[in-house]
């Protein structure tokens, strides 16, 4: 295909649904292997309310706001879960289970409640997002990178998930040993100093930041997909850590980059005329490596890698 | 209005809904708190979610072959199909892969919603003006129920919540304790596939009314909150399918109540707002319980310390314990003891005595255990033992002033 088609179309959604999968896929590896895995999954079901109230007291479809309603209402979810596991001696599923449900009809019946016919929200659009239509039409070809006129017309999701994909890259280099060692061996880390307490909020809080941004972009399907299926997907493949993160890397773009485009392409091929859900799309191909991971991966069973390794 | 709503004077529709929504909580409420006691309550978000991939292939292939899309029964089968092979998947991953059980749900959950929603998308550029109900499935949507839908909700809710009560007992034993369960000979993963299958039906059930990303929710909500009210299991489970029941009566009765209020998500409010009074005001494992139990410990504790003290003859200084001993009229206002006081206090430390002994001898190993300064000491030994302690401590000495 031509720079003159790829670029405007298709460059810019790529770039966004790699990011968008990369900074979900990196926190994700932690939170899989301390059995946190539904965190994105919580997240994704309590920014609605968050979203929509910011709509409510603002008035409009504006990112800024947005953004914190969601980050709020992620936190207020968060507090909600730990309180009701204390105070109730709830077990952390169920408690988890109570607060997104009911934070998730919270958020319906406000949307329902107001008149948002008029603006571009529904239920619909923040679950699968609205990845194809995030593209750069300022863009002629291969030249406009190079643009600044064109550049300045980039769509502003884009920015903002590199910006994102970059805090999470820079919390996870940062914080690696202590992340590794609390991760594998909280009592140990305890010992040498690290507050494994205040890390794990800050795990969690950086999943979070990573979800909100990447919801905005491309909706809470991905969100939920990449958390989770990129590193269980890596965690069949080896026993290290850093190879596994790598691998992560590796199925997340894997699965960005082929669910955009047969979601875009597919259809054509096959003669029909329409384009499918990209979001879903990648969540898709991202379920197909795992499966393909859990029937061949080398480190697949719970007994580990083969001798050799 | 709602009292109109609430007597079914609203209408055949909203009649419909409300019996509809009360079979659906009890029988979501009743299944919920086995995987509730078993620890799995997400497993149902997994089970949920899997069902969009079925109701769109359902669709599709009842449009292929010619039939109306939005045929109930065929649409369900298929949620019910693809939901069955989505747990499959999660049991699989679970037991033959180094994944955990919450990855498993997660990965299971996201990759099925993510093809249903492609499938939805193809049906959207299948240009068949009949896809308008699919939708209502993600949330629900009551406002064209049939009097056919409802049967099917009812015979399906009636015909779960018979299964259940048949094989309560096993299902109940593997919740608690599933390797004594094994232990016993019953096959653990097949009651554990059932309580599963259980929950799908369920879930199948619900899709018309509350839809699958809010049946979760009826499938726990329920449960804990039945479980702050008792600690016997099958009242547990009484209460559930009370708590369930109730709220889709009240939440289908809100909704139809006014406009714009959509019955799935009043109906999880409504279970809620049980949930929050039950953690607040349930005895013993509320919260206001709790607060009750600390304030009296407290008070016992500021007692005991400030008895011991006034028999020692120290001053007290603590507001609190000043204040509590007044109210109990062992001190007067000005701080000095009155006789009723000196009379407990030394009694107080002619226990601490007592106890020193007792704690310091092998022979009441047992009794010692028990000491936490605040028991009194003759509900735990007889008085012929406490005789033989006050012999070795020897006649009182009299109490200071």
């Amino acid at each position: 295909m031509s720079g003159e088609e790829f670029v405007p179309l298709s460059l810019t959604p790529l770039l966004i649904g790699t990011f968008a999968a990369i900074a979900c896929a990196l926190p994700g590896n932690f939170l899989v292997l301390r059995k946190q895995a539904l965190i994105g999954d919580a997240i994704s079901h309590v920014v609605l309310p968050g979203i929509v109230v910011a709509f409510l007291l603002t008035g409009v479809i504006s990112t800024w706001p947005m953004m914190l309603g969601a980050a709020g209402a992620a936190v207020v979810a968060v507090v909600m879960i730990e309180a009701i596991r204390r105070l109730g001696q709830i077990e952390p599923g169920a408690a988890m289970g109570v607060v997104f449900t009911t934070m998730f009809a919270g958020g319906v019946l406000l949307l329902e409640q107001t008149d948002t016919s008029a603006v571009h929200l529904d239920v619909e659009h923040a679950l699968y997002g609205n990845l194809e239509s995030l593209i750069w039409l300022d863009a002629t070809g291969w030249s406009s990178l190079l643009d600044w006129e064109a550049l300045a017309g980039l769509p502003p999701e884009l920015p903002r998930i590199t910006l994102t994909l970059a805090g999470v890259i820079l919390f996870t280099w940062l914080f690696w040993r202590p992340l590794k060692i609390s991760t594998f061996d909280e009592g140990f880390a305890r010992t040498i100093g690290i507050r494994t307490g205040a890390l794990g909020m800050a795990l969690v809080i950086t999943a979070a930041i990573a979800a909100v941004a990447a919801f905005d972009a491309v909706g809470s399907i991905i969100v939920i997909a990449m958390f989770i299926c990129p590193p269980a997907a890596a965690r069949m493949m080896t026993n290290r850590l850093e190879t596994q993160i790598i691998w992560s890397v590796v199925f997340a773009i894997t699965s960005a980059v082929l669910g955009y485009v047969l979601a875009g392409y597919g259809p054509l091929w096959l003669g029909s005329g329409d384009a499918v859900s990209a979001a879903g799309m990648i969540a898709t191909i991202s379920g197909l490596i795992l499966a393909l991971a859990a029937v061949f991966g080398p480190c697949r069973t719970r007994a580990g890698a083969p001798s050799s390794a | 209005m709602l009292w109109d709503a609430l007597t079914f004077q609203l209408g055949y529709n909203a009649t419909l809904v409300a019996i509809g929504a009360t079979l659906l909580g009890i029988s979501a409420g009743v299944t919920g708190t086995f995987l509730f006691l078993r620890k799995r309550a997400l497993v149902s978000d997994a089970i949920s979610h899997a069902t969009l991939p079925g109701v769109c292939l359902a669709f599709m292939a009842l449009v292929a072959l010619g039939g109306d899309g939005r045929n109930l029964i065929g649409l369900l089968a298929g949620s019910a199909v693809s939901a069955w092979i989505g747990l499959l998947c999660m049991n699989w991953l679970t037991r033959h892969t180094r994944l955990a059980e919450d990855a498993a749900i997660g990965a299971v959950l996201s990759v099925f919603f993510g093809l249903g929603i492609v499938l939805l998308t193809v049906i959207q550029t299948m240009g068949v003006g009949r896809q308008a109900g699919l939708e209502g499935f993600l949330l629900g949507s009551t406002a064209g129920m049939l009097w056919a839908d409802a049967l099917i909700i009812a015979i399906g809710g009636a015909a779960t919540l018979m299964l259940v009560m048949i094989i309560r007992r096993p299902m109940m034993m593997v919740a608690f304790d599933p390797e004594f369960a094994a232990a016993r000979g019953l096959p653990v993963h097949r009651i554990d596939l059932a309580m599963m299958g259980l929950v799908m039906a369920v879930t199948v059930v619900g899709l018309k009314i509350v839809g699958l990303i809010l049946i979760v929710a009826l499938l726990i909500i329920p449960p804990v909150t039945a479980r702050f009210w008792s600690e016997r299991s099958d009242r547990v489970v009484l209460l559930a399918g009370l708590a369930g029941g109730l709220a889709g009566y009240l939440g289908a009765a809100m909704s139809a109540s006014a406009p714009n209020l959509p019955t799935g998500p009043i109906i999880v409010l409504v279970s809620f707002g049980f949930f929050a009074l039950s953690l607040l005001l349930a005895p013993v494992r509320g919260v206001l319980a709790a607060i009750l139990r600390h304030l009296r410990f407290q008070r016992r504790v500021h007692i005991r310390q400030g008895l011991l003290a006034l028999a020692q003859g120290q001053k007290i200084y603590e507001p609190l314990t000043l204040r509590l001993l007044r109210r109990a009229g062992i001190v007067r206002a000005d701080g000095v003891a009155t006789e009723a006081g000196k009379a407990r206090a030394a009694k107080a430390l002619r226990d601490e005595k007592r106890w020193e002994l007792v704690r310091s001898d092998q022979a009441h190993e047992a009794t010692a255990a028990l000491y936490d300064g605040l028991r009194d000491i003759e509900t735990v030994l007889t008085r012929d033992q406490i005789a033989e302690i006050d012999r070795r401590i020897g006649g009182p000495q009299g109490v200071l002033t």
